[in-house]
């Protein structure tokens, strides 16, 4: 680079040359300079600026360069931990296909006009694994107030490709996104595992890019913890929302708890199955790929997941007692 | 600024140019008092050969000037700066130029991280950002029609330190600072001491480019207005600005048209560029906020005194020019 130059030595590279000039990947040497330190072990970080991404004198508290607060998380694992084991009664299969280290994509189906999805599988990543997820999503979350604050404290990150790239390759940790984005979550229960479109791909191409391997992740149960009766597009467009759902827990529950039981899942049993990481034999760093070969790609996750939502369904005896 | 590179032997002479008279004692910077749009710097630059031209008048500061000032500064001044350098006969070599982290915007779509050739994530609405667009538009531009000439500019994250006054850290300085309900941004600031040793370090090795300067690390809001012990002003989230402006004609906060999207999602400029060419800035975002705020706190304990000396032209012309002074 230009900028080594000895003193005294003009350089003849002009401004807009040099900044055209994308920064030559170097993971080693970003990774120093990104100043996070890989959170080991979960369980013992419970107080603020403790071991956490932070070792700065001057910090006052653990929020970290994405806006999640290991500290939060914790009083979050307490409050959620009845419902993940007692209402939802989580079961994880393979979780050993999980890399307990390095950066890693998890890709899941997406449901629930709520959906549940997100804060279990981040949950019990945690809980078993003791690693942090970063959850993909989209920008519409950083415009409501106080959500914005809380979804960014419990590790959401909207979903920017550079965001995805810099936890993935620079930070080493996990990122996990739903492809589907809220073409699933606002489908009625007559889809329901009906796998929408994959996006545009962006999510293998970021994979590629960082040079991490994709796990795919197979959730059933999701879909009736809050099913979508019908969509009322009226309220949606007045109130801003991505969607207006009537949902099955507010015709069961409305009555009896108000406006409260519209945010109470049914309690359907989840499980999750984590099926064979992918990984990509191409060069990473590059800034695009082939469009087919990454679209080529993203069918193929997109057809793993379905598939092993079929395998799952067919074993499945009750959607509640699974 | 002047001050910093006085001690540098490798400057031989060091001309100083501003609409202000300096605040501080100079020793052997000589300073000329200019108008707004710096329109006599192409007769300073044939005059005095000059050959290198740190540009840091641009304003970024929206409440202290009114927009035309803002043009006239920024634009023209810039305009009038780069035509002089670029002028027949220049012995310009080198233009270093201080811009503002404030050109990436701030809105919901950004990344979490800046980098420099990052484009921003919507259009550009305030007057400062266009403002500041188009003096960045001609430094690039200069330095592709002058490829002789070395040529850099920094973007800065929000400035703090107890010389330089921002809406921000008037904000931080009081009893209350605005919080827009309901949102905690990650900001970071950056130290008025480490702008100066970044333009002095590109300044001293030649090192032509675009950088952004900031403090390692990026802070929410809340935990800002927490080291500096600020309480929180309360704004709604929506009719923001009315509110704000009512505020101000109160006299209760600072607040300009950029604070808002600032303190809804704030910025984060990556630096990895900058440390490559061997500049590490010497305070984290949490260390410039908390040495600006015992700056802030010494200031307050121990009232306006004046500074030590005080600059007095006639007596330095004096000192400088007067035969009966002994120079050895």
């Amino acid at each position: 680079m230009a900028i080594d130059k000895a003193p005294g030595k003009p350089s003849k590279t002009p401004l807009n040359k040099l900044e055209a000039q994308a920064l030559s990947p170097d993971p080693e040497g970003s990774r120093e300079e990104t100043g996070l330190v890989p959170v080991q072990s979960l369980q013992d970080t419970t107080a603020p600026g403790d071991g956490s991404a932070s070792v700065d004198q001057d910090r006052l508290g653990d929020v970290d360069e994405w806006g999640r607060s290991e500290h939060m998380r914790a009083i979050m694992r307490q409050l959620m931990d009845p419902f993940y084991n007692h209402w939802f009664r989580v079961e994880w299969e393979g979780l050993e296909k999980i890399p307990r280290e390095g950066g890693a994509l998890l890709v899941a189906n997406h449901a629930g006009a709520i959906p549940p999805d997100a804060p279990i599988i981040i949950h019990g990543i945690e809980k078993e694994l003791g690693r942090p997820v970063y959850g993909l999503a989209d920008y519409w979350f950083r415009t409501i107030p106080f959500v914005n604050v809380m979804w960014s404290r419990m590790g959401g990150v909207t979903a920017h490709p550079d965001n995805a790239l810099r936890i993935m390759r620079d930070n080493r940790q996990l990122a996990l996104v739903f492809p589907e984005g809220t073409k699933a979550t606002s489908k009625t229960f007559s889809d329901r595992y009906r796998l929408r479109r994959f996006g545009r791909g962006g999510f293998v191409e970021i994979a590629m890019r960082a040079g991490a391997p994709i796990i795919p992740l197979a959730v059933v149960g999701a879909e009736e913890a809050m099913p979508i009766l019908f969509r009322v597009p009226g309220i949606a467009s007045m109130l801003n929302l991505p969607y207006f759902p009537i949902t099955g827990n507010m015709l069961a529950f409305g009555p009896v708890l108000g406006p409260l039981g519209w945010f109470l899942y049914f309690p359907s049993k989840i499980k999750i199955k984590v099926l064979d990481p992918i990984h990509y034999d191409v060069e990473p760093g590059q800034e695009r790929y082939s469009r087919s070969f990454v679209m080529e790609e993203a069918e193929q996750v997109r057809t793993m997941i379905q598939d092993a939502l079929y395998d799952m369904l067919r074993d499945r005896k009750s959607a509640f007692l699974g | 600024m002047a001050q910093a590179l006085e001690q540098d032997p490798d400057f031989d002479v060091i001309l100083g140019m501003g609409t202000k008279e300096p605040r501080v004692a100079l020793e052997r910077a000589e300073f000329v008092r200019s108008d707004q749009a710096y329109s006599i710097l192409s007769r300073i630059v044939r005059a005095t050969h000059v050959d290198t031209i740190i540009h840091t008048f641009v304003i970024t500061n929206t409440s202290e000037a009114s927009y035309r000032t803002l043009h006239e500064t920024n634009v023209i001044g810039t305009m009038n700066l780069l035509a002089a350098a670029g002028q027949r006969g220049s012995m310009v070599r080198q233009v270093v130029v201080k811009s503002s982290s404030t050109v990436y915007g701030a809105t919901e779509n950004d990344p979490v991280w800046f980098r420099e050739e990052t484009p921003r994530s919507k259009s550009v609405r305030s007057r400062l950002e266009r403002s500041l667009i188009d003096v960045e538009q001609l430094v690039k531009d200069f330095a592709e029609d002058n490829p002789a000439t070395v040529v850099s500019m920094v973007r800065c994250a929000n400035v703090l330190g107890s010389e330089i006054v921002t809406p921000l850290s008037s904000n931080l300085a009081r009893k209350f600072a605005p919080v827009i309900d309901g949102f905690d941004p990650l900001v970071q600031f950056v130290h008025e001491s480490d702008v100066v040793e970044c333009l002095l370090h590109l300044t001293r090795k030649r090192i032509p480019g675009l950088y952004n300067l900031a403090g390692d690390g990026k802070i929410p809001w809340s935990e800002v207005l927490g080291i500096c012990g600020t309480k929180a002003m309360h704004l709604p989230a929506y009719g923001t600005m009315n509110i704000a402006s009512l505020l101000v004609h109160l006299g209760l906060i600072h607040f300009t048209p950029e604070m808002e999207p600032l303190l809804r999602y704030g910025r984060g400029i990556d630096t990895t560029r900058i440390k490559r060419t061997g500049f590490e800035p010497r305070y984290t975002t949490a260390g410039t906020v908390r040495n600006f705020i015992k700056a802030m706190r010494l200031a307050r304990n121990m009232g306006k005194e004046p500074p030590s000396y005080t600059f007095e032209q006639d007596i330095e012309q004096f000192f400088r020019h007067s035969p009966a002074v002994v120079r050895s």
